[in-house]
């Protein structure tokens, strides 16, 4: 499965286009990081925990997109966007969407 | 009495590390940022079509917490009115690193060019205070002929992009 965030690939061919897929995932930490990124905002820094955090949801929320793509029978996804929102302190939300097509090489 | 004295310990505290913390970033930002120069992150939307490329897709992301300095000068500033700069420093170094992390990505590809970079923020209220998230993602261009050349980063790519689709 080719994901890419470009709308033109050169050496492709979109043969078919077959729609929006998404995939979404909001995940959150427990109190301990949550209470110590609180003590590490008085010092300001990276807060580990919480990159960590992001890095989980972005790699589920495109496994689900990929999921989606494959169920409908695409084999590749373009124009990818990311969006993260804040649901709530310490939960985030990231949400993957592209257009799911079928390629043909040239 | 005791919550002054809290609010200058704190304050204290949020200056020195703060401040410490942010050169020392700075500067290990602008150390990184020259060892990845050779990595030209671009944000056109057309890749080029006379080299044969392999597309991957690549992101970097960060949160950055404010400081209780930081965030105390910003509240005062926000009363005059102005640029508030202890935030806007933040910001900068959020994005700087999360770029940085991209093109780490984009070295194991053996990528040559990152195109169609975007850059996401977002506010992540923790207490009183906020840190910040910046996520930046591209698709980074790997030309063919170095992955005929390098077998080893091949194998890399193919694991990273199975484990996206275990197809």
């Amino acid at each position: 499965m080719l994901i890419s965030n470009l709308e033109i690939l050169p050496d492709y061919r979109i043969v078919k286009h077959i729609g929006l897929v998404q995939g979404s995932s909001v995940r959150s930490k427990h109190v301990g990081r949550d209470i110590m990124a609180s003590i590490k905002n008085i010092f300001g820094g990276e807060l580990e925990g919480y990159t960590e955090l992001l890095h989980e949801s972005r790699e589920e929320a495109t496994a689900r997109l990929v999921t989606q793509a494959k169920e409908i029978g695409a084999n590749a996804v373009l124009n990818v966007r990311f969006s993260t929102s804040s649901i709530a302190a310490g939960a985030a939300e990231i949400f993957v969407y592209g257009t799911a097509v079928e390629l043909e090489k040239t | 009495m005791i919550e002054i004295g809290f609010f200058l310990v704190f304050m204290t505290c949020g200056f020195v590390f703060g401040s410490l913390a942010e050169q020392r970033h700075f500067k290990r930002i602008i150390q990184r940022e020259k060892m990845m120069n050779s990595l030209p992150v671009v944000a056109s939307r057309y890749p080029p079509e006379d080299v044969a490329y392999h597309q991957h897709l690549v992101a970097g992301s960060v949160v950055v917490a404010s400081d209780y300095f930081k965030s105390f000068t910003a509240g005062l500033v926000n009363i005059f009115g102005g640029s508030v700069t202890p935030f806007e420093s933040l910001l900068d170094r959020g994005r700087r690193e999360a770029i940085l992390r991209m093109k780490d990505e984009a070295k194991i590809c053996n990528a040559e060019l990152i195109f169609n970079v975007k850059l996401e923020t977002t506010r992540i209220a923790t207490g009183r205070a906020g840190a910040i998230e910046v996520l930046a993602y591209g698709t980074a261009m790997t030309p063919v002929s170095l992955l005929d050349v390098n077998p080893t980063t091949l194998a890399a790519i193919r694991k990273s992009a199975s484990s996206q689709t275990d197809s």
